[in-house]
């Protein structure tokens, strides 16, 4: 008898907890419906739904992994704000595509207006996407591409166009090195690339190649991957360096990479920026950082707010107004001796 | 020795219901709070089995080898290695999905066999051989390819993407449109997971063994079982089940890749545990364990519904459970104790 007791006892408490837990959580989800407060304004406007004026989007975002990651959800939570009239339900992955299907799945069951995936993972996305076309709810992807067999499973995808930030570092070197003078002289490039595979690589990498091989001059070396990390991009500098090959310009494909190339070239005794002209990717603010220092010469822009395109897009996609499939976000970029003014504007 | 079992039994069966009832309340908290934003349409119960059916499956291989004392951790990898495995046969090798799921099936077998050897007979601490088998199918996983595999094999995305609908509990969406919920195949092989070994654990000789090795080694050796046999079977039984699950995960993902399911093994222990499984042996019911891997279904939910919670929320809210339980667990064994005594 006792022991019942005590049990019930205990699971009682136990749902209390819980009651507790999930009411802690409902007044935080009032207060962003109903900035005033007004409890009864607050129902009117989560049961609103689609057919009122906030328009319902659940974002499923990758995580929070990187400065990178960090600035994109933060330019998502901005635009997507009430002000701007939305109501957005946002659920971190934590890096797994699991949680992400499952997230979607709610997302679903909760009839949101429009579906906002940031994927972990370019596949396994038939399944859900079938579910969320089935419950005719329209999707934006953003940053990394799906590879899904039926486009009509998305409705758009918004993103940097990784080809063109190839091109152009390639074209702001090349004015750059005439402008020292040098844009006659035969160069040796050698090229960090990132992680095998994944979009930024073969976008950057294509990019790369193609507007290098319009100017002659220009030989690659070297060609390596660094994975996009700081240790990897250091070690493959050493080993680049050890082979010998007198190399001019490095193009590093993130900022990550060309801060372990910067030290390696360091510890040889090089002058990275003045012996070797540093071209990097991804515009972080430890790269200006680094550009103050005279350290790197160039970053191209990986713009991470995609915020204010998504809610443009949403709004277009809910007055039934036709969208173009892929939507490429504007990116800067930004050279060593503007770095000191750029710098206070950057949000990531 | 006789009561003592049956006293095992009883004491499963307060555990389980305990689990029962904490999950019901829970639900019954997310409908009340997220009621309007359609947290009670049959879907959102429904998708708790479709997002879990791998997790079930490798939740009841898990109970199983816990109720004799043991642990698996190598399971996440295994199911990484199923994926990969699977997903590279059919896109990179041309194979028949019929045949890369049979393939995949023995492997795991066999990867239990192994296990099961090393443990029953050579007598190594189960944490330690499954830690071994843990690195070494992972590291398996990127030998056959570091770089994502994504499934387009016809009749695999036919199986992972055939919808069943039930002819029952059809909602209105907000279109207007009834719409009736739906399972997928994945769920349905969960379920017949669980029903045979539910059936195995509960009325075979075998089952009764299981319970008893856990229970006590040594009583379990003097009533003439045969403990290592039993061991083995279950190491072989678990590690069909991990294949098996890594199959319907892969029915979710539709794709393979090196850090697929990293600590799955802990999500399948930790159901486990939430629904009355001692890790101690011997107590155990993979009913409990499927309703633990809906409780930790339905915290995920709720923080999804909430919109604003960080889903970091989730593992805390699993940690509270887990501690709970065990807590409780260790009370009820004292309270127990003393009864005996």
């Amino acid at each position: 008898m006792g022991k019942k007791f005590l049990g019930a006892l205990l699971s009682m408490a136990m749902v209390s907890m819980l009651m507790v837990g999930c009411g802690g959580g409902q007044p935080a989800a009032t207060n962003t419906n109903a900035p005033e407060g007004d409890t009864a304004a607050a129902e009117e406007t989560t049961s609103a739904g689609g057919d009122g004026d906030l328009i319902t989007v659940g974002f499923s975002q990758v995580g929070a992994e990187s400065d990178w990651r960090v600035a994109n959800t933060q330019s998502m939570k901005e635009s997507l704000s009430e002000a701007n009239g939305f109501e957005l339900i946002f659920a971190d992955a934590q890096q797994k595509q699991e949680n992400q299907i499952k997230a979607v799945r709610d997302f679903i069951s909760q009839e949101v207006d429009v579906i906002v995936i940031a994927p972990v993972t370019e596949t396994g996305w038939e399944t859900v996407l079938g579910e969320a076309k089935d419950a005719e709810i329209p999707v934006i992807v953003v940053d990394r591409q799906l590879d899904v067999s039926d486009d009509s499973l998305y409705t758009c995808w918004v993103g940097s166009d990784f080809y063109q930030e190839g091109i152009n570092a390639v074209d702001w070197l090349t004015k750059y090195m005439d402008g020292l003078g040098r844009g006659e002289e035969d160069l040796n490039v050698a090229v960090l690339q990132g992680t095998i595979g994944s979009s930024a690589e073969i976008g950057r990498t294509k990019g790369v190649r193609d507007e290098l091989e319009k100017h002659s001059n220009y030989k690659i070396v070297a060609e390596q991957t660094g994975e996009f990390t700081q240790a990897k991009g250091q070690e493959v500098m050493e080993s680049f360096l050890k082979s010998g090959e007198d190399i001019d310009i490095l193009i590093a494909q993130n900022d990550n990479m060309a801060f372990g190339a910067i030290d390696a070239l360091k510890a040889v005794g090089k002058d990275p920026g003045e012996d070797v002209v540093i071209v990097s990717f991804d515009a972080v603010k430890a790269a200006f950082d680094s550009m103050i220092a005279g350290d790197m010469n160039v970053s191209v822009e990986c713009n991470p707010l995609h915020g204010p395109r998504v809610a443009e897009l949403a709004k277009k996609i809910m007055n039934g107004e036709e969208v173009e499939k892929i939507q490429y976000v504007e990116e800067g970029v930004y050279p060593a001796d503007t770095a000191a003014e750029t710098l206070p504007s950057r949000a990531y | 020795m006789v009561k003592k079992l049956k006293d095992k039994l009883q004491g499963n069966n307060f555990l389980l219901m305990i689990t029962i009832v904490l999950f019901i309340a829970l639900y019954i908290v997310g409908i009340a709070v997220f009621g309007e934003k359609n947290f009670g349409k049959p879907q959102v119960f429904f998708n708790l089995f479709i997002n879990n059916a791998g997790l079930i499956v490798t939740a009841v291989g898990m109970t199983m080898v816990l109720i004799t004392g043991g642990i698996d951790i190598s399971i996440g990898s295994v199911i990484g290695f199923t994926c990969m495995l699977l997903a590279w046969m059919m896109e990179k090798k041309g194979m028949s999905a019929t045949a890369s799921i049979i393939i995949v099936l023995l492997i795991g077998t066999l990867f239990g066999l192994v296990q099961g050897i090393l443990v029953a007979y050579f007598k190594i601490q189960p944490f330690i051989v499954t830690l071994a088998g843990m690195f070494f199918a992972r590291g398996l996983t990127a030998m056959v390819s570091t770089e994502m595999i994504s499934i387009t094999n016809e009749s695999f995305l036919k199986m992972a993407n055939a919808k069943i609908y039930l002819p029952i509990l059809g909602t209105m969406n907000k279109k207007g449109h009834l719409v009736y919920p739906y399972i997928y195949p994945s769920v349905i092989i969960a379920i017949v997971v669980l029903v045979i070994i539910f059936i195995v654990l509960k009325f075979t000789a075998f089952g009764r063994a299981v319970y008893a090795v856990g229970g006590n080694e040594q009583s379990a050796l003097l009533m003439g079982l045969n403990v290592k046999r039993t061991k083995l079977k279950v190491y072989v039984l678990n590690g069909f089940l991990a294949a098996l699950g890594g199959f319907v995960f892969c029915l979710n993902s539709c794709g393979g890749f090196v850090e697929q399911a990293r600590g799955f093994e802990m999500d399948a222990i930790a159901s486990a545990v939430i629904g009355g499984t001692l890790l101690t042996g011997g107590v155990g019911n993979v009913i409990g364990s499927l309703f633990g891997v809906l409780i930790k279904g339905t915290i995920e939910s709720i923080i999804t519904f909430q919109g604003t919670l960080s889903s970091w929320w989730t593992k805390i809210a699993i940690a509270a459970l887990l501690c709970f339980f065990i807590i409780f667990q260790s009370i009820f064994a004292k309270l127990k104790a003393k009864k005996a005594a």
